[in-house]
């Protein structure tokens, strides 16, 4: 079976604090990046996967976001990319 | 007759012997400890889950925890209307296991805290963790932890509120609930809630580390002998 190595990005929703996020920016900011309006801090995870197509591999991966990888009350989540095949 | 506490622990809990001692020396009643490999909880009338930093905290507090042997059963034992209570890690896996709504995010000023604190007794709900205090009365108790900030959509706390499922708030040594009492930020100063049946309880302060005088406090006291008197009876 074709094995995938799928890209998840997880961050923490828009609009809610995330501290990380916030003395990351202050940080920037104090360095003289004043054009940063936002920063916030979230998980890259690699998955390598089988699956019978990238398709299949991303909806797997899906499915892994939706029971543990991100929480929904305060995360979002985005499937990257998927690579391999 | 005696109750009998079931005191879960995950790897990386570091309160469950905290809430045996309260359990067995300070309220003299039963307890047994639960492996999170476990598959049954060996009689329990009431389920802690402790505080610690199951699994190391990997990905979120709670989040592997959740899906622990162990928690089949305890997620059955809520359903059939059984007391649970989640302390710190407890109230997070609760969350995470969604027996309880919302979820606790880092501290809004990002440390670690380990305090005191004052808290209001809110719920009306749960007479069963909570009768042993008046509505009202502010408690001294501990806190220690890194992600403790409750949030939850404005509907979601607006129910909360609604339904007396706001079990405790941070509030000052006079019982407001100030900005400046809110010690992690919490959405509306909230510290703990319960579920709408009333029978599942997480709060992140430690009512189990102020059992006794010599601990700095008598609060966390009543919460295990309001169990008595409702359980028991």
């Amino acid at each position: 079976m074709p094995r995938y190595s799928v890209s998840i990005h997880v961050v923490p929703r828009k609009g809610l604090l995330d501290p990380q996020g916030k003395a990351v920016a202050d940080a920037l900011h104090a360095l003289g990046f004043g054009a940063v309006k936002d920063a916030r801090i979230g998980r890259h995870i690699v998955i390598d996967v089988e699956g019978d197509s990238p398709d299949a591999a991303r909806a797997h991966a899906r499915a892994m976001c939706e029971k543990l990888l991100a929480n929904p009350v305060t995360e979002d989540f985005e499937i990257a990319a998927v690579a391999g095949g | 007759m005696a109750l009998t506490f079931g005191i879960v622990t995950f790897p990386g809990s570091n309160c469950d012997i905290d809430a045996y001692h309260a359990v067995v020396d300070a309220l003299g009643e039963r307890a047994v400890t639960l492996w999170h490999a476990d598959h049954d909880l060996q009689g329990a009338d009431v389920v802690i889950l402790p505080g610690g930093f199951s699994y190391g905290d990997a990905l979120r507090a709670g989040a592997i925890a959740r899906f622990s042997p162990i928690m089949r059963e305890v997620v059955a034992h809520a359903e059939r209307g059984a007391p649970v209570m989640g302390f710190c890690n407890g109230f997070q896996v609760l969350c995470e296991a969604h027996l309880l709504p919302g979820a606790l995010m880092r501290n809004a000023e990002s440390k670690f805290i380990c305090d005191w604190v004052h808290l209001r007794v809110e719920g009306t709900n749960a007479p069963i963790f909570l009768s042993g205090y008046a509505p009202g009365q502010v408690l001294r108790i501990p806190i220690a932890h890194g992600e403790g900030r409750y949030v939850a959509d404005e509907a979601t706390l607006d129910a909360l509120e609604a339904e007396g499922r706001v079990a405790f708030r941070y509030v000052d040594a006079a019982g407001a609930a100030t900005p400046a009492a809110n010690c992690n930020g919490a959405s509306r100063n909230i510290a703990g809630v319960t579920n709408a049946a009333g029978n599942v309880l997480g709060m992140m302060p430690h009512p189990e580390r102020a059992v006794e005088g010599l601990l700095g406090s008598t609060d966390g006291l009543p919460l295990f002998q309001s169990l008595l008197a409702r359980v028991g009876a």
